[in-house]
């Protein structure tokens, strides 16, 4: 069993180069203490974020995934994070219907100097993923397929 | 004049022009119609349109681009070719547009299950209000209020949105809103029982993309990300989560795009309900952009614009 089973949980976040990376990055120089849950994906923009990096990673097993850019207005490249915006919105509203808590998913707005606004970003959407607990699981590819199951 | 010869008038007199036109005509039995691809004059007796003509006319029009093509629609069909024109990926003055008043198509999955498999279907007769089966021999009725598809039901816009000729006057809408009971009424269930029913339904999908290729607003054809293995969206596993993320692809993919013109769902030899994701999308898009696809030539599709300050979007305070 992993030594921490049970408690850390599994948690990706999506993060855009300029500012909320930058905000991240400055949270761990100034050494503000941060659940350690979340694994970090580094690209370039919020608008470089595919809802559908969001939809396989969920349904890849992760208990939450959180996206975070640059301030609206303050995008790098002008206008990628209000393209974002919209989609990652409509992604989420459409989780209910698949069965998966909408809590599961945030997107957020972090600038390259706001460590502290990170601290409380992470903090908070750790703490409200452990609320809603381990996401619900497909099992084993061959408990996945009825054929297969029953050969088994 | 029927509006069946009006149209066939209409379509034999613009057919020199063009390089073909699409409609409908009687498939494998009575009950199965199938495209018809009208090229000479001939052809054009064959054309029939009624409850059973429930195919996307405007499916194929992106493959054919640069051609003349002519189109018979249904206005659930219309509206693809106003999205289709909206996007830029057909050119309009290349298309001709037959129209004509709609009454709604047969859901066959519903005549099926009230009559069972059948078989081969020798003759259909269709009233206003019902459809006649003659099957080996006998005769089978079912009330078309039984086996109207969904979409017919709430249908807002049964004349074509767009047209070049029409046939006919045009009708009076089959409704005058979608308030999206079917959404809330699923969305009433648990979280639980939501993520059991897609992973029992998508047990059942066989993954053969006819949900894709029937889909007029798909157009990507051979350059799908369902089948790209660089980048490898989904895998070649035969597991739910594969299947179920080419829904979620789907579904993305025509948000804000989507004409609901069910196709996709038609089309699953399996009857997979997949409509009801799209059906959600839409009400989505329809709340937070007041958008309806398909609907205006001149809009700009929600997710390919942005506001500075969005009205309805309200962003985590944290
Ligand atoms: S949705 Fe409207 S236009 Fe389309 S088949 Fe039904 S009634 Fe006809
Ligand atoms: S997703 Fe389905 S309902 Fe929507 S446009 Fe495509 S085929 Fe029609
Ligand atoms: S048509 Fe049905 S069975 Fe075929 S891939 Fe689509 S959902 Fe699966």
């Amino acid at each position: 069993m992993p030594a921490l089973a049970g408690k850390e949980l599994r948690i990706v976040g999506f993060l855009c180069n300029w500012c909320s990376y930058g905000g991240a990055d400055t949270a761990g120089v100034g050494r503000f203490s941060q659940p350690t849950d979340l694994r970090i994906i580094r690209v370039p923009c919020s608008g470089r974020i595919n809802p559908l990096f969001v939809a396989k990673t969920l349904l890849s097993g992760a208990d939450g995934v959180l996206v975070s850019g640059c301030h609206p207005r303050d995008c790098h490249y002008a206008e990628g994070n209000f393209y974002a915006r919209r989609r990652l919105e409509v992604f989420k509203r459409f989780l209910p219907t698949m069965g998966i808590d909408p809590d599961r998913f945030e997107y957020t707005w972090v600038s390259a100097s706001e460590g502290q606004r990170w601290q409380k970003v992470v903090t908070t959407f750790t703490e409200q993923i452990h609320k809603l607990g381990p996401a619900p699981r497909f099992g084993f590819a061959h408990e996945q397929n009825p054929a297969t199951a029953a050969a088994c | 004049m029927t509006i069946l010869t009006q149209l066939k008038e209409q379509i034999t007199a613009q057919l020199p022009k063009l390089d073909m036109v699409i409609g409908w005509e009687q498939g494998y039995d009575a009950l199965h119609a199938t495209p018809l691809f009208m090229r000479a004059a001939e052809d054009v007796e064959r054309l029939q349109i009624g409850p059973l003509s429930v195919h996307n006319t405007a499916t194929y029009l992106t493959g054919l681009r640069n051609k003349k093509v002519g189109l018979v629609v249904k206005g659930c069909d219309s509206r693809a070719v106003v999205q289709l024109q909206q996007e830029g990926l057909i050119d309009r003055e290349n298309v001709v547009v037959f129209g004509f008043p709609c009454d709604g198509v047969a859901d066959l999955t519903k005549v099926r299950r009230l009559i069972g498999d059948v078989g081969r279907v020798e003759e259909v007769e269709t009233t206003p209000t019902e459809l006649r089966l003659r099957v080996d021999g006998r005769e089978e009725q079912v009330a078309m209020s039984d086996v109207m598809a969904d979409k017919c039901r709430r249908c807002q816009y049964p004349n074509a949105l767009v047209h070049d000729h029409f046939a006919g006057k045009p009708r009076e809408p089959h409704a005058t809103s979608d308030d999206y009971t079917d959404v809330q009424e699923f969305e009433s269930q648990s979280l639980e029982t939501r993520f059991e029913h897609w992973k029992s339904e998508m047990s059942r999908c066989i993954r053969c993309y006819a949900c894709r290729n029937a889909c007029p607003m798909c157009v990507c054809r051979d350059h799908c990300i369902a089948q790209s293995r660089d980048p490898h969206w989904v895998t070649q596993d035969d597991m739910v989560r594969e299947k179920w993320m080419f829904q979620v692809i789907h579904a993305m993919h025509l948000a804000g795009r989507c004409v609901e013109c069910g196709e996709c769902q038609r089309a699953c030899p399996v009857d997979i309900p997949i409509l009801a994701l799209k059906r959600k999308m839409n009400k989505e898009i329809k709340e937070v952009f007041n958008y309806d696809a398909g609907v205006d030539p001149q809009a700009i599709p929600p997710l390919l614009s942005f506001q500075v300050e969005e009205e309805n979007i309200n962003e985590r305070g944290w």
